[in-house]
């Protein structure tokens, strides 16, 4: 997917037209909100919710400390279980290595288990040039992928649309890529599932390669971990000769018993269950006939950006994130600017801060994105991991304004201040200046006030962006400070 | 008691009135408040759109102007949130920056000594009746920073449950930020009007007359978007109502 989103525009501009569309507006209040209100109730049962989301993040930020140390433990203890590791440090190094494994098991189509590790590479645009199809098989990314469109959510990739646009895509695409969707197919969900069901069967019994992500990979075993709910996953995950998983060098943890804190927050958080439906583990190979699971396995490491991201002492917490989505389904800009305006497969807040550590803040949506927030804290306060999401956004916006030391590509630089703030810069400096000078600051009150009949009702240029849907306060016959001196705060006569 | 108003550089410049309610309801309560004339802006505009070197001369002048009080009160959620929560984060910046201990250390004394008004009443003086008169339906929206920062909890709605003759009404979806966010109401404003447009209309569906929050900003949007949208309410300040008596009550 990386190279859908190139010359996205900033994120207010492509915010803009979603704001204004009332059915996509519908579609994602209306699923947001349930899910909030059921994640909440899910959360609200755990006695130690608190002390889960602690241990969370001290597990992760401990891993991260030693990532060094246990990576090179899971390559050892994959290796030890029959699989093969290999190294890519970024997108294209990945998809080279992912399309030349396809290649030399002879086979042109593979089945995938959701993955956000491969769709921020863009896996399936590089496999398609080389002649290799990949077919999504979660329902949402099937919806996704047959209606030629781009995912707008981390955990419900097809939120964005309803049950009735989903009926016109099967419809319409399902033939062409395999099993048509039955005849009179009606936009309940039980005929939509199984539509896909029938749809995907074939695929599943036929394919000889799978590709997966992992959302945990445990360092002491080699074991990889998928969480999911349709079992489409476990489908991938067995029947396939051979398995390829792509995996962010950030989703170890040291051993099994960390998986204790995980499974029991990331689904909570993420579709609000006590427990997930499906969580597929395994360790290498299988070797005996009679055994489910791959013959062969590869665990492609992913780095893409992620050791310049650990190495900012602000931003690296960005990298405990499990992925459950918590962040967008309550954050207020998200339900309204939807998950395509973040031009990244990565939306909502946990979005606006990781793509432009990953990509850099150099294009014009990376620069935008830390300001995509209101800074209201409502991402911070249900992150089961608590990633100080406003934190790492104010962080951002300084490196964007102000430029300064960041490691890009394992080099150690100095980035400039972005194009386009020149004026902002001017003013914070200008208000900087009358703030620690009280006469100036008491001088342009009293203009201000002084002039306030002279004062228009909506202002021309930037000032459109305030007066364009709110009225202006009016301003009061004397500032305070003002008051305060002439009544001897009150008490009358002057001070 | 003596305490110093913090009062703000918005609420200066544009809601007097606020400041004008914060000390007659702090006298009426025998505390002697000051308002330090050489006070400006806690830098929080500046710091939280990415100007954090600019946002430093002003957290000093602040620690300058406030350090030798008591305690420091502000009737701001964001406000107090920049102090007590961003100034220690400043200065720990500044040491990670290889400048030392000096930013971190001149900030220190006013962090814990820094009230959001609420705060201030029923902690300190440990009142939630505080003899306020105002008898109106009035709906209560709690601010982000105050809320999630500061975490005021249920303390301004414990205030205003006090107050004789108001009517709290439940605001649907109250905890949903309004869409102001300082900078971010300019710079992403379709975004940040369509939530100030939500706030109004889940207000509006209480039927009260009265909006109430414990920050004139967010209250400034808010407002601003009523008006625009000639919904008949009135934004009003928490300050202004419990400073409300049935000898002087607010208009």
């Amino acid at each position: 997917m990386s190279g859908t989103y190139l010359g996205m525009p900033a994120f207010p501009e492509a915010a803009h037209e979603a704001v204004g569309n009332q059915t996509l507006r519908g579609n994602l209040r209306h699923a947001t909100h349930t899910i909030r209100a059921k994640r909440a109730k899910a959360v609200a049962e755990v006695s130690d919710w608190a002390l889960l989301r602690e241990a969370g993040k001290r597990i992760k930020d401990h891993t991260l400390r030693h990532l060094d140390r246990y990576l090179v433990q899971l390559e050892e203890s994959v290796t030890a279980a029959g699989g093969t590791v290999h190294w890519a440090a970024d997108a294209d190094e990945a998809n080279r290595i992912v399309a030349r494994l396809v290649k030399e098991t002879g086979e042109s189509e593979v089945v995938k288990v959701k993955s956000m590790a491969t769709q921020e590479i863009g896996l399936n645009e590089a496999l398609e040039a080389e002649g290799i199809r990949a077919y999504e098989t979660d329902l949402a990314e099937l919806i996704v992928q047959l209606g030629k469109d781009r995912p707008s959510h981390i955990l419900v990739p097809a939120i964005h649309r309803n049950r009735g646009e989903i009926r016109d895509i099967f419809r319409k695409e399902m033939g062409e890529w395999g099993r048509p969707a039955p005849e009179g197919l009606s936009d309940t969900p039980a005929e939509l599932a199984e539509a896909a069901r029938l749809h995907l069967r074939e695929k599943f019994l036929r394919a000889k390669v799978g590709i997966s992500g992992a959302n945990f990979m445990v360092a002491e075993t080699g074991t990889l971990v998928v969480v999911e709910s349709e079992g489409n996953g476990r489908m991938c995950l067995t029947l396939p000769e051979t398995l390829i998983s792509v995996v962010g060098i950030e989703k170890i943890v040291p051993t099994w018993r960390d998986l204790e804190v995980f499974l029991q927050t990331l689904p909570r958080s993420s579709t609000a269950e006590r427990m997930n439906p499906y969580t597929s583990m395994w360790t290498g190979t299988t070797d005996s006939e009679a055994a489910d699971g791959p013959r062969v396995f590869h665990l492609v490491l992913l780095d893409n950006g992620r050791t310049d991201t650990l190495a900012d002492e602000v931003g690296r917490q960005a990298l405990r994130c499990i992925r459950c989505s918590a962040c967008l389904n309550v954050c207020p800009v998200y339900e309204r600017a939807g998950g395509h305006a973040y031009g990244s497969v990565y939306p909502g807040p946990i979005g606006a801060i990781l793509s432009p550590q990953l990509r850099g803040t150099a294009s014009e949506i990376d620069a935008s994105l830390p300001y995509a927030s209101s800074l209201c804290g409502a991402c911070y306060e249900v992150c089961p991991v608590a990633i100080d999401i406003p934190e790492v956004l104010v962080h951002l916006r300084e490196r964007v304004v102000e430029g300064g030391p960041a490691v890009r590509q394992g080099n150690k630089v100095v980035l400039k201040p972005a194009k386009g703030h020149a004026a902002e810069r001017a003013a914070m400096r200008a208000a900087r200046w009358a703030f620690t000078h009280p006469g100036a600051l008491r001088g342009g009150q009293r203009l201000a006030s002084r002039t306030r009949r002279l004062h228009p009702r909506t202002l021309p240029g930037p000032g459109r962006a305030w007066s364009g849907s709110r009225d202006l306060p009016t301003l009061p016959a004397e500032p305070f400070r003002d008051w305060w001196q002439r009544t001897n705060g009150g008490k009358g006569g002057a001070k | 008691m003596r305490v110093a108003l913090f009062l703000t550089c918005v609420n200066d410049t544009l809601y007097p009135d606020t400041g004008r309610a914060v000390v007659k309801l702090l006298t009426r309560l025998g505390v002697e408040v000051d308002f330090p004339m050489a006070q400006t802006c806690c830098g929080q505009a500046h710091y939280n759109t990415g100007y954090r070197h600019e946002a430093e001369p002003l957290a000093r002048h602040f620690s300058d102007v406030f350090g030798e009080y008591e305690a420091i009160v502000t009737p701001s959620g964001s406000c107090g949130a920049m102090v007590r929560e961003l100034y220690p984060r400043m200065g720990e910046r500044a040491r990670a920056e290889g400048r030392g201990d000096t930013l971190a250390a001149t900030l220190a004394p006013v962090v814990p000594k820094t009230y959001e008004l609420t705060e201030f009443l029923v902690d300190v003086l440990g009142v939630t009746d505080v003899g306020a008169y105002y008898p109106h339906q009035v709906t209560y929206h709690p601010t982000c920073h105050g809320l999630r920062g500061l975490g005021l909890g249920d303390r301004p709605r414990r205030l205003l449950q006090a107050v004789k003759g108001l009517e709290l009404v439940e605001l649907p979806g109250a905890e949903e930020c309004c869409g102001f966010g300082g900078t971010f109401a300019l710079k992403n404003s379709d975004v940040s009007a369509a939530m100030g447009v939500d706030k109004v209309r889940n207000a509006e569906s209480t039927g009260a007359e009265v909006l109430c929050a414990a920050d004139n900003s967010c209250l400034m949007h808010i407002g601003g978007t009523m008006t625009r949208l000639e919904v008949g309410m009135k934004p009003v300040h928490i300050a202004e109502i419990l400073a409300s008596t049935e000898e002087e009550p607010a208009v």
